[in-house]
C-alpha cells in the first residue's frame, strides 16, 4: 500500500488539517516512509488470534441513573473563542 | 541551613515533621532554584504565588497534625493535567488559553496529600515526542551536558519538561504521563526514576488523551523511596474512569525491602539489538549482575513479539489520538482561526493548532481507521499487540520481574537525530512492549556513559505488582549507586 | 396493500426501511451524571464531558443498558450479553468529542420483529435488524443570529437506542403503522415516552423503488422526521422522485436528503455532501458491555403485557371486537384506563363506553386521556348505576356529560338532579294509564294490528316520567295493559 498525494488530501480532509497544495507531496512521502515500516507487522501471524480489547483485566463498571453533574452553563462556555447567552457560537452552518 | 533543593522526597517529609524547616522555607528554595533554572525552559506555567500559599496551608495543617503523605513538598506538574483556573496546554497551541474549570483526580489526590504545586512542566505537544522538541513552548533542555561538551542535550520525553525539573533540583518530584516510554526515557536521560504504573492503577480522568489505551499516569523522582512515596499519593480507584482498577493502594514504600533473595529475574532475549550501543549492553550486564549477588535468581526469557511492538505501538496510539484530538476544533477551547465556513474554521484551526509531529500522526491515525486499511492497520496492529502481551504472560509464568535497558541510547543533543521520525521513535524500544500490555515499570538511573551522561535500567512486573517493581529497583538503586549530579550551569 | 407508482413504463413498488432513534427514559446521560429533562437553559444541562472538555472521561449508565435490553426483550429480540461501544468519527457543531459513542459491529441486541396492524384488518411482520445504545448530539440552531449557528450541548450524550428496521415496508401506511406500534411497544415497557414534538423518537426513513419482485433500488435515506405525518409524505415524495428520475433513464444516488414540510420535498444536504468515512474503532475509554442471563432473567419478570397480547387477551377472554381491542390497546394509557373501569364490570359495557362516550367528550374538548375529568373509577361507579338499574342507559349519558364539565361523581348528580330511574310500579303504573286515556285512537290502532305503535306508548310514558322511568318496569306493565 503507498499513499498518494490525492489519498493524503482526502486523509487530511477527514482529520480536518489544511494541508496547502504543495505540502502534499513531502507529506506523502513521509507518511509511506512511516507506514512502509509498519508493513512489518505483516510477517507476524495473526490468523486465529483476537485483537486487543482492554489492556485491564476487568469488567466494565457501571454507575446508577443518578443526576450528579451539569448546572454549570457559565463554565461550560468559559473558555470558548465565541459565545452567545451561554450557546456555543460557529460560523453559520447552511444545511 | 543547607540545600533544601538537595533533599529527597523522603528526607524532606521527615525533615518537616521534626521541624527542622517548614514547607514554607522548602518551597521558597524550590522557587528560586526553579527561578534560576529558566534557561533549561522546563516549566511553560509557573505558579510560585500558589505554590507559597499552599506551602502556608500546609504548614498551618501540620501544626493541627493533620499532615498527609506528601504534605509541604513542591513539585512540578507536567502540562497535561488540568489543574483548576490554572492555564493548561498540553504543549499545544490549540489550547491557547484553555484554563480548565476542574482538577485532574491525580493531581486532586496530590493535593489531598498536602503536596504543592510549583507550576506546570513543559512536554512534548499532546506527550507527542520522546526528545521535548515538539512543544508549542520551546525546547527543553537537559541539565546534563557530555563532558567539554556545551551543546544543549535534549530531556528525552515526552515527559521532559518534568525529568528537566526534577534533574535540576528545581522541583523534588514531578508527575509524568507514559504512553509509550513517556516517563521512563526521560528519566533514563535525565539521571532520575521515571516510574509507570500499571495501567488502570492512576486515573486517567483530567489528563488530556493522546492514546487512551496506553496512557498512564506517574511519578518522576530522584529516588525510588521518593517514586514510591509520590506513586501511593497520586494513585487509587476513581469511578470517574471506567479503565480504572478498583484495587486499594498498597504500602508501596513498605515493598522497599532491599531483599530480592529468590526473586525470579528475567533478561528477555529479543532485547540485545543489533548495533546498538555496547556500553548500554555493558550496562545491563553489571545490572544483571549486581541481581545475581544480591540473591536474585536470573533466567533468560525469550520475548518473542518484541520486534514489533513498535511499528503496532505506532499505529495504535496515532489512530486513538486522531480521534482524541478531533475536540480540538475551535468552538469550545482554545484556538480559533476564522474560516469561509464551519469546515474551513476546522481545517484552518487545526493546520495552525497542531505541529507538524501532532499532524503527522494524526494523518497517520487517520489513515489506519480510514474504510479499507482498518483490517490491515489498526485491527492487525491489536493483534499483534495480544501477542506482545501474550508473551509478557508466558515469561510471568517463569519470572518476577524482567530487567532491561530503558533505551537504547544516553541523551542525544538537539538536531542530532536526522530529519527521519522514524530513527525519533526507535527511541522507545524497550518500553513500548510494556506499555502495550499495560504492565509497571521504572526506570533507574544505573550509571554514565563514556561522555559522562547518564543511562536508566528498566524494570518490569506483572499487572498491579508494583511492589516488585520497587523492591528490586531499590536494589538495583544501591547497587548502582548512582551519586552523579549535573553541574549547574544554567545558574550561568 | 404496497403503494405502486405507476410510471409511464410500467409499475414501480416503494421499499422503506426505517432507523428510528429513541431517547432512552433515564434521569442521566448515557455516560455522565447531567440530567435529561426537556427544555432547559442553554447548557445548563451540560457537564464537562457532555462538552468534551480535555481529558474527560465516560461512565456507563446502568438504566440505559437495563432499557436497552428491556426494549429488546419487547421486540423478541435476540440480546447480546457481549457487546462492544464503537466511536463513529466526524466533524460537526453539535458534536463536541469530534465523535459519538455508539455501537457498530457488535449492538447490545440483534433481531426481533415487530407486528403491525392495518386498516384492512390485517396484520403484517416487519423484521428488526438490530437495536444499539449510542449517545445523542447537542442541537445547532441556524436562525437565531444573523452571522452565527448556536450550539446547545443539552441533549448532547443523552442515551439513545437506535432500533433499525428491515427494508420490510412497502407503503406509507405500513411505515406510519411500524411507527406507531413501535412507540406503543415502547411506551408500554416505559422505555421511552415516544414524544415525536419534543424530539424523543426521530425516524431516518430510507427509500428505495424498484419494479415488483426485483432486487433492491438504490436507497436514499431522509434523516431526523419527527412526525408520522410528514415521514408519510417524505415517502411519497421521494417514492415519486426516484420513479420520475428511473423512467427517465437516469440513476438514483445514494445521499442523505433533508425533508422539508414547509415546501413538501426533499432535497439533497449540502453541509453533509461529501461521502462520509466514519473511522469507527473499539471506544479505548471503555470495555465491552457484559452482562449475564440473571441480569437478563430479572428484567425479563418485571415485562408488562406488551399490546399485541393485550388485545389477543381482549379479545378472547373479554369477548371484544378486535376492532374495539385494538383499539383500547394501542396506548397504554387508554389499556390501563379501560381495565380499570372493566375490573369486575361487564367488559363490553365498559369498552362502549371508554371509546364512546369518553373519547367523544376528550375530543369535544380537545383534552388528553391525562387530563380527562372523569376518573377511571368516576365512570365505573357511572356504569354500576347503569347495572343496578339506578339510572338508564340514556340518563347516564347525561350524567357523563356533567360529571366531565363539572368534575362531580355520578351518584351527586344523580341525586341532586333526581335522575334516580323510577321502578315503583304504582308510579309506572299511573303513567302508563293517563299515557293510554290520552290517547285512545293509537290505542285503537294497536288492538287492530298495529304492533309497532308499542314504541310510542313506551316512549310517552318516558317522556311523562323525563325518562326516569325504568323501560323494564315499563314493558311489563304496559304490554298487559294494550294486549287487554
Ligand atoms: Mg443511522
Ligand atoms: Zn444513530
Amino acid at each position: 500500500m503507498s499513499l498518494d498525494k490525492a489519498t493524503v488530501a482526502k486523509v487530511a480532509n477527514l482529520a480536518r488539517i489544511k494541508v496547502e497544495e504543495k505540502d502534499l507531496e513531502p507529506m506523502a512521502a513521509e507518511l509511506n516512509n512511516i507506514l512502509g515500516w509498519i508493513e512489518q507487522l505483516g510477517e507476524v501471524d495473526t490468523e486465529t488470534t483476537m485483537p486487543m480489547t482492554s489492556v485491564a483485566d476487568m469488567k466494565l463498571r457501571w454507575r446508577a441513573d443518578e443526576v450528579t453533574d451539569g448546572g454549570y452553563a457559565e463554565e461550560v462556555v468559559a473558555n470558548a473563542p465565541s459565545s452567545e447567552d451561554n450557546f456555543f457560537a460557529v460560523p453559520k452552518v447552511i444545511e | 541551613m543547607s540545600d533544601l533543593t538537595k533533599l529527597t522526597i523522603a528526607a524532606a517529609r521527615d525533615g518537616l515533621a521534626a521541624g527542622d524547616f517548614s514547607s514554607r522555607e522548602l518551597t521558597a528554595a524550590h522557587i528560586t532554584a526553579m527561578e534560576a533554572a529558566e534557561p533549561l525552559n522546563a516549566f511553560i506555567t509557573k505558579t510560585p504565588e500558589k505554590a507559597v500559599e499552599a506551602a502556608t496551608d500546609s504548614d498551618t495543617r501540620r501544626g493541627k497534625g493533620e499532615a498527609g503523605k506528601m504534605d509541604g513538598i513542591p513539585i512540578a506538574i507536567k502540562d497535561l493535567y488540568c489543574t483548576k483556573d490554572v492555564l493548561t496546554t498540553a504543549a499545544s497551541h490549540i489550547l491557547d488559553g484553555f484554563t480548565p474549570k476542574y482538577e485532574s483526580t491525580v493531581t486532586a489526590n496530590l493535593w489531598a496529600e498536602g503536596a504543592v504545586m510549583l507550576g506546570k512542566a513543559n512536554l512534548d505537544e499532546f506527550a507527542m515526542g520522546s526528545s521535548n522538541e515538539t512543544s508549542f513552548y520551546g525546547n527543553v533542555a537537559n541539565p546534563w551536558r557530555r563532558e567539554g561538551d556545551n551543546r544543549m542535550l535534549v530531556p528525552g520525553g515526552s515527559s521532559g519538561g518534568s525529568a528537566s525539573s526534577v534533574a535540576s533540583f528545581s522541583a523534588m518530584g514531578a508527575t509524568g504521563t507514559d504512553t509509550g516510554g513517556s516517563i521512563r526515557q526521560p528519566a533514563s536521560f535525565t539521571g532520575i526514576v521515571g516510574m509507570k504504573p500499571t495501567y488502570g492503577r492512576c486515573s486517567r480522568w483530567g489528563v488530556v488523551a493522546f492514546a487512551s489505551s496506553l496512557d498512564q499516569a506517574g511519578p518522576m523522582t530522584r529516588t525510588v523511596r521518593d517514586s514510591a512515596i509520590m506513586l501511593e499519593a497520586m494513585a487509587g480507584f476513581d469511578p470517574k474512569d471506567s479503565t480504572s482498577v478498583d484495587l486499594t493502594v498498597p504500602n508501596f514504600e513498605a515493598a522497599l525491602t532491599g531483599d530480592i533473595r529468590g526473586m525470579k529475574i528475567g533478561i528477555p532475549n529479543e532485547y540485545r539489538l543489533d548495533g546498538i550501543n555496547p556500553e548500554i549492553n555493558a550496562l545491563w550486564e553489571k545490572g544483571i549482575d549486581w541481581m545475581k549477588s544480591a540473591g536474585a535468581e536470573i533466567v533468560d526469557i525469550s520475548l518473542p513479539h518484541t520486534k514489533y511492538a513498535l511499528p503496532a505501538y505506532y499505529i495504535i496510539a496515532p489512530a486513538e489520538a486522531s480521534s482524541n484530538l478531533a475536540r480540538y476544533d475551535g468552538v469550545k477551547y482554545g484556538l480559533r482561526v476564522e474560516g469561509e465556513d464551519l469546515n474551513d474554521m476546522y481545517a484552518s484551526t487545526r493546520a495552525e493548532g497542531f505541529g507538524a509531529e501532532v499532524k503527522r500522526r494524526l494523518l497517520i491515525g487517520t489513515y489506519a481507521l480510514s474504510a479499507g486499511y482498518y483490517d490491515a492497520y489498526y485491527l492487525k496492529a491489536q493483534k499483534v499487540r495480544t501477542k506482545i502481551s501474550d508473551d509478557f504472560k508466558e515469561a510471568f509464568k517463569q519470572v518476577d520481574a524482567i530487567l532491561t535497558p530503558t533505551a537504547p541510547s544516553a541523551a542525544f543533543a538537539y538536531g542530532e537525530k536526522g530529519d527521519d521520525p522514524l530513527e525519533m521513535y526507535l527511541n522507545d524500544v524497550f518500553t513500548v512492549p510494556a506499555s502495550l500490555a499495560g504492565l509497571p515499570g521504572i526506570s533507574v538511573p544505573a550509571g554514565l556513559s563514556e561522555e559522562g551522561l547518564p543511562l536508566g535500567l528498566q524494570i518490569l512486573a506483572k499487572p498491579f505488582d508494583e511492589e516488585t517493581v520497587f523492591k528490586a529497583a531499590g536494589v538495583l538503586e544501591e547497587a548502582a549507586a548512582f551519586a552523579a549530579t549535573p553541574a549547574d550551569w544554567w545558574r550561568g | 396493500m404496497g403503494m405502486i407508482v405507476q410510471g409511464a413504463t410500467g409499475d414501480w413498488e416503494v421499499v422503506i426501511g426505517l432507523e428510528v432513534h429513541a431517547q432512552v427514559t433515564s434521569n442521566a446521560k448515557l455516560f455522565s451524571g447531567s440530567a435529561t429533562e426537556y427544555g432547559a437553559e442553554p447548557n445548563s444541562q451540560v457537564s464537562f464531558v457532555d462538552s468534551a472538555m480535555p481529558g474527560m472521561l465516560p461512565v456507563i449508565n446502568e438504566k440505559a443498558v437495563e432499557q436497552a435490553v428491556r426494549t429488546g426483550l419487547g421486540l423478541k429480540a435476540q440480546i447480546n450479553k457481549y457487546s462492544v461501544f464503537d466511536r463513529k468519527n466526524y466533524f460537526y457543531a453539535d458534536l463536541p468529542q469530534g465523535y459519538q459513542i455508539s455501537q457498530y459491529l457488535q449492538p447490545v441486541v440483534g433481531e426481533g420483529k415487530i407486528t403491525i396492524d392495518l386498516a384492512d384488518g390485517e396484520s403484517r411482520e416487519i423484521g428488526i435488524t438490530r437495536l444499539h445504545l449510542e449517545q445523542d448530539a447537542g442541537k445547532s440552531l441556524h436562525d437565531q443570529h444573523p452571522n452565527m449557528t448556536l450550539v446547545d450541548l443539552n441533549r448532547s450524550g443523552v442515551a439513545l437506542m437506535e432500533i433499525v428496521s428491515e427494508p420490510d415496508m412497502r407503503s406509507p401506511e405500513e411505515a406510519a403503522a411500524y411507527v406507531k406500534k413501535l412507540r406503543s411497544i415502547l411506551r408500554y415497557l416505559g422505555t421511552c415516552d415516544g414524544n415525536m414534538e419534543e424530539g424523543s423518537m426521530r425516524a431516518d426513513v430510507n427509500v428505495s423503488v424498484r419494479r415488483p419482485g426485483d432486487e433492491f433500488g438504490t436507497r436514499c435515506e431522509m434523516k431526523n422526521i419527527n412526525s408520522v405525518r410528514f415521514m408519510q409524505q417524505a415517502i411519497i415524495y421521494e417514492a415519486n422522485r426516484q420513479v420520475d428520475i428511473l423512467e427517465e433513464g437516469g440513476s438514483v444516488d445514494q445521499e442523505t436528503r433533508l425533508y422539508d414540510p414547509v415546501k413538501g420535498e426533499t432535497r439533497s444536504m449540502r453541509s453533509k455532501e461529501e461521502a462520509h468515512d466514519y473511522r469507527y474503532f473499539p471506544d479505548p475509554d471503555l470495555l465491552p458491555l457484559e452482562f449475564d442471563d440473571a441480569f437478563i432473567d430479572g428484567i425479563r419478570v418485571t415485562l408488562p403485557e406488551l399490546p399485541d397480547d393485550k388485545k389477543a387477551r381482549f379479545v378472547s377472554e373479554l369477548s371484544l371486537s378486535p376492532y374495539d381491542a385494538g383499539v383500547l390497546v394501542a396506548e397504554k394509557e387508554v389499556a390501563d384506563y379501560f381495565e380499570a373501569v372493566a375490573e369486575g364490570r361487564d367488559a363490553k359495557l365498559a369498552a362502549n363506553w371508554v371509546i364512546g362516550e369518553l373519547f367523544g367528550n376528550l375530543n369535544r374538548t380537545g383534552k388528553p386521556l391525562g387530563e380527562s375529568p372523569v376518573s377511571a373509577e368516576g365512570l365505573g361507579s357511572l356504569i354500576d348505576l347503569i347495572k343496578d338499574g339506578t339510572i338508564s342507559n340514556r340518563i347516564a349519558k347525561e350524567v357523563f356529560e356533567e360529571m366531565f364539565d363539572t368534575g362531580k361523581n355520578a351518584a351527586d348528580i344523580v341525586e341532586e338532579k333526581g335522575l334516580k330511574q323510577v321502578s315503583d310500579t304504582g308510579a309506572i303504573e299511573a303513567a302508563i294509564d293517563e299515557v293510554i286515556a290520552a290517547n285512545p285512537d293509537k290505542v285503537a290502532e294497536y288492538k287492530g294490528g298495529k304492533d309497532k305503535l308499542f314504541g310510542f306508548f313506551m316512549g310517552q310514558v318516558m317522556k311523562a316520567t323525563q325518562g326516569k322511568a325504568n323501560p323494564g318496569v315499563v314493558t311489563q306493565i304496559l304490554r298487559p295493559k294494550l294486549d287487554d
